[in-house]
């Protein structure tokens, strides 16, 4: 064995042990109110991206916004109408917003559906984030589909 | 000449506005009451309607019951139970004794440990919660008046911190709901201001009455946050801190709500 293995094989570990690090944790970059690229650089699956934001322990975006969803009841409000967001934002945008709102306005009531709690989590929900990478591909490649006002 | 006049008339309209807006009363906050629909207010309007008097009931029977080694009951030294009209109203109260606030079932063990050598009751218990609702009822349409003053104010302080902390998985406040969007809706419910006045309150959802503190932990959970335990200091300084944001609010124990 020489230096230069032992020297790689320590190298190997430490890059290792970073990439370990890091699975949880999600890298993105914010440029200018956006994230430019995609979490996953997979395409977003849209009619997924309507089951997370109905399902109430996924997104539950029902819970404060109104969307073209008439089949499912009870809308809130606490948030604007996005039944027209697609034509307001871009894909980019919108995965600021879904990753870390906060970025843009901190005293935000909305979640950052990418960032765990940091006071006080429950343990079953500690260290997790609302939604995975592609999860929040998906409901970007949702609302990308929602064009046109709709009046509940 | 004449613009002169004029300002001069302007001014004293402002002047005269300015005298009203001083004079008008500020609004009381609007309970969950106000936010509460229709046939969930008459239940709370009429007394043998309000499933919570089963509770009611229940305290006014303890009141007069002996227990404990100094074989004594709340009407041994109280009397009436009328003696408690008003007494609720200025709790939490801070007490010289334990160095820090009692709410008011803090206060009821008290009175059951030290002066009638009684067991403690369980905070979420049928006693417990209808001595409470008792007592309160007692106050009913009384203003909520609590002091913050002197030694109160660090507690205060401490329940103001709890409230604007953000916590739990999905990362939010107190105040992001209920001071900031009071009479909005989050899908089926709507938010109210959060007010502690209607407590202990018959929950529909509960089929039962509870504490404050139990919804405390309610609200907790369902932002993913850890709950504290009933009684905790944590949520008593919680109770200090709404309780005098609702200074002036009218009690209305045992309220209704879904």
């Amino acid at each position: 064995m020489t230096y230069r293995t032992i020297l790689s094989t320590l190298v190997g570990i430490a890059l290792f042990g970073t990439l370990a690090a890091n699975a949880n944790a999600a890298e993105y970059m914010i440029v200018d109110g956006t994230i430019p690229d995609s979490l996953t650089g997979k395409p977003g699956d849209a009619a997924n991206g309507k089951k997370l934001a109905i399902n109430r322990k996924k997104g539950n975006c029902l819970a404060c916004h109104v969307m073209p969803i008439p089949e499912e009841q009870f809308h809130g409000e606490v948030g604007p109408d996005i039944s027209d967001v697609g034509s307001h934002f871009t894909e980019a945008e919108l995965r600021l917003r879904l990753v870390d709102p906060k970025v843009l306005n901190p005293d935000t009531i909305m979640p950052a559906f990418l960032k765990p709690g940091t006071h006080d989590v429950l343990k079953k929900f500690d260290g997790k984030t609302i939604l995975g990478e592609q999860d929040i591909e998906d409901v970007i490649a949702y609302l990308m589909t929602l064009k046109g006002q709709y009046s509940q | 000449m004449k613009y002169t006049k004029y300002i001069t008339s302007a001014a004293g309209l402002l002047g005269l506005g300015a005298i009203l807006v001083a004079c008008t009363p500020a609004p009381t906050m609007k309970t969950g009451y106000d936010y509460a629909i229709p046939e969930t207010q008459a239940m709370q309007d009429d007394d043998f309607s309000n499933p919570a008097f089963v509770w009611v009931d229940i305290g006014e029977e303890q009141w007069s019951t002996v227990d404990g080694e100094a074989g004594k009951s709340c009407e041994s030294c109280h009397g009436d139970a009328s003696s408690m009209k008003g007494i609720s109203t200025s709790y939490p109260k801070y007490s010289a004794e334990d160095g820090k606030m009692r709410t008011l079932q803090h206060q009821i063990n008290y009175e059951r440990t030290e002066r009638m050598k009684a067991k403690a009751w369980k905070w979420e218990g049928d006693e417990m919660l209808g001595m409470a609702s008792f007592i309160k009822n007692q106050s009913k349409g009384m203003p909520l008046n609590v002091s913050i003053e002197g030694e109160a104010a660090p507690f205060y302080e401490a329940g103001k911190a709890f409230y604007m902390q953000r916590r739990g998985g999905l990362d939010m406040s107190c105040k992001n709901c209920h001071m900031d969007y009071p009479g909005v809706k989050i899908r089926a419910n709507v938010l109210t201001n959060g007010l502690p006045n209607g407590f202990p309150t018959y929950r529909l959802k509960w089929q039962k009455i509870g504490s404050l503190h139990r919804r405390f932990r309610g609200c907790n959970s369902n932002i993913r946050a850890t709950p504290y335990k009933q009684g905790s200091d944590e949520y008593t300084n919680l109770e200090l801190f709404l309780t005098h944001r609702a200074n002036g609010v009218a009690v209305e124990t045992p309220a209704v709500r879904n």
